[in-house]
């Protein structure tokens, strides 16, 4: 019998393991899950604490419940892997053995990273969304702003959910006005990017969307340090500006114990892995799947869904001792909240940069324009994901390759004419 | 988007004055492109910058960030600054003849 073993009880070791439990019997294949904890949040939920909507419990569920039946699930921390003995190494002393082992730990934040961040004023006037003690301290300290600058700040890419800064700017927009105060609130998006859209297609179509909403943009901005004292952030270059609260997004790393461990991972302890195929670069029979995964892609829930099956059909060919299949062409979908009860959809691949039209086809929800058609459905996407995405079935209409009927791919053509 | 002949060779320049095609990046170009920033002449610590970025870009897609390049570059990103000071991310690319760094939209 052969033993697979995940790391990570998150978003795509739950789902994977979900998928291969269908996929094989309990008497072909061991199947164990690891994690540190037992909560298993609803990531893009974050967003949304900040604004009083809901607390964080509202979006945590035991995740050893997400499991199905035949699936262990093992509470501990992970110390480190040898991949030349295809050992796991456990915090209480556990050793754990596998024939395939798939690395689905996500990210850490690392706000120690950056001069002060976690300084005076940390989480009293100097905040991140990203944690869901940050969300919550965040929450209090809006509903007590009375009004001077809020900084919204990415540290370092890669992020995840990169859109989510994008999308807390424009809530934060609409929560100011719906409490009559939005005059006496400075909202300033710091990045180290040159613009708040970067890619050719958005950066024409949604130009305006920050004059419109009267939000200030200082690009290229490359954080060295935060004084939440002084409510300062200083760039690597000097810049200074002034808040009198921030909103940062820490600098991201792969979980600890991947650079604890000899040759598993990059120079952030994300897994080297191939982008099509989604096995390690580091051992034939190592796979990395989500946001541990040194892709050139967002790091996202959707790609771990994407990614999820055809992963699940690699496992299935290097079990059988056949050729992988390159099916994974990147694709990303994401839902960009921008306030008013109103979202915007992109959709795109390594290949296909986001563009307009419809998804999934010509009849569907609109891309890269706001509608209440698209805040509903990432409204209903959380009832989904428990209850469709976890447990590993298809979501009707939603394929792992990325669609391109409904796509306005002339968009594209355009722009390689000029 | 211009053509332009930089120590000798054709090269495709994008409205922000990146290289279109990487691979038509040779060492001489790159020393054609750091003279338009003003940075003359190229020394061994600019060109360390610059070898790690493009290595790094042909290895995984993306040009390294300043956090990846003061990590494993060899470089701080103090001197960073010094050696580009407009910027390492931009400047630097464009002297190693790869994309800006760019976000998903």
């Amino acid at each position: 019998m052969n033993k697979v073993l995940i790391l990570g009880g998150g978003t795509a070791g739950t789902l994977c393991a979900n998928r291969l439990r269908r996929m094989f019997t309990p008497e072909q294949l061991s199947l164990t899950v690891v994690d540190e904890n037992d909560e298993h949040l609803y990531q893009p939920g974050l967003l949304f604490v900040p604004f009083g909507t809901g607390g964080v419990d509202d979006i945590t569920r035991p995740r050893g419940e997400q499991l199905r039946a035949e699936i262990g699930f093992v509470q501990q921390r992970i110390e480190r892997v040898e991949v030349a003995d295809n050992r796991v190494h456990l915090a209480d002393g556990r050793i754990l053995d596998y024939d395939v082992l798939v690395i689905a730990t996500g990210t850490v934040l690392a706000p120690e990273e950056t001069e002060g961040l976690t300084g005076p004023g940390w989480l009293e006037k100097v905040f991140t969304f990203y944690s869901p003690e940050g969300a919550t301290a965040l929450a209090g300290a809006l509903s007590r702003f009375t009004g001077g600058r809020i900084v919204v700040n990415i540290v370092d890419l890669p992020i995840k959910c990169p859109v989510a800064p994008l999308e807390f700017s424009f809530l934060a927009d609409a929560y100011f006005h719906e409490r009559g105060m939005r005059d006496r609130v400075d909202i300033t998006y710091v990045t180290p990017l040159d613009g708040p859209f970067t890619k050719p297609v958005c950066a024409r179509v949604l130009n305006g969307m920050f004059e419109g909403r009267q939000i200030n943009f200082v690009g290229e901005f490359n954080t060295a340090s935060v004084d939440g004292e002084a409510g300062v952030l200083t760039s690597f270059d000097g810049r200074q500006i002034p808040f009198d609260l921030a909103v940062v997004i820490p600098a991201h790393s792969g979980a600890p114990y991947v650079a604890a461990s000899a040759g598993l991972g990059d120079e952030l302890g994300f897994v080297p892995t191939d982008m099509h195929t989604l096995q390690s670069t580091v051992a034939p029979n190592v796979f990395a799947i989500g946001d541990a995964a040194a892709v050139p892609t967002s790091k996202a829930g959707s790609v771990a869904h994407f990614e999820g099956e055809v992963l699940v059909e690699n496992i299935r060919h290097f079990l059988a001792g056949e050729p992988l299949s390159a099916a994974y062409d990147g694709h990303t979908n994401c839902f960009i909240e921008t306030g008013f009860a109103k979202a915007m959809l992109i959709d795109f691949n390594y290949e296909t940069e986001p563009v307009t039209g419809h998804y999934p086809s010509p009849v569907g929800l609109p891309l890269l324009k706001e509608s209440r058609a698209n805040h509903l459905g990432k409204l209903m996407f959380e009832s989904m994901y428990w209850h469709s995405l976890l447990p590993g079935r298809d979501l009707p209409g939603v394929t792992s390759l990325m669609p391109r009927s409904g796509k306005h791919l002339d968009d594209l053509i355009r722009k390689e004419a000029t | 988007m211009t053509t332009q002949t930089l120590a000798g060779i054709d090269v495709e320049l994008n409205d922000e004055g990146f290289l279109v095609k990487p691979e038509q990046w040779t060492e001489d170009v790159a020393v054609e492109l750091a003279r338009k920033e003003g940075i003359d002449p190229l020394t061994d610590r600019h060109w360390q910058v610059v070898r790690f970025m493009r290595q790094e870009f042909f290895a995984k897609g993306t040009g390294p960030t300043v956090r990846v390049l003061g990590k494993t570059s060899g470089v701080s990103v103090k001197e960073l600054y010094e050696l580009f000071p407009k910027g390492p991310a931009k400047v630097a690319a464009r002297i190693a003849g790869i994309p800006k760094p760019k976000g998903c939209i």
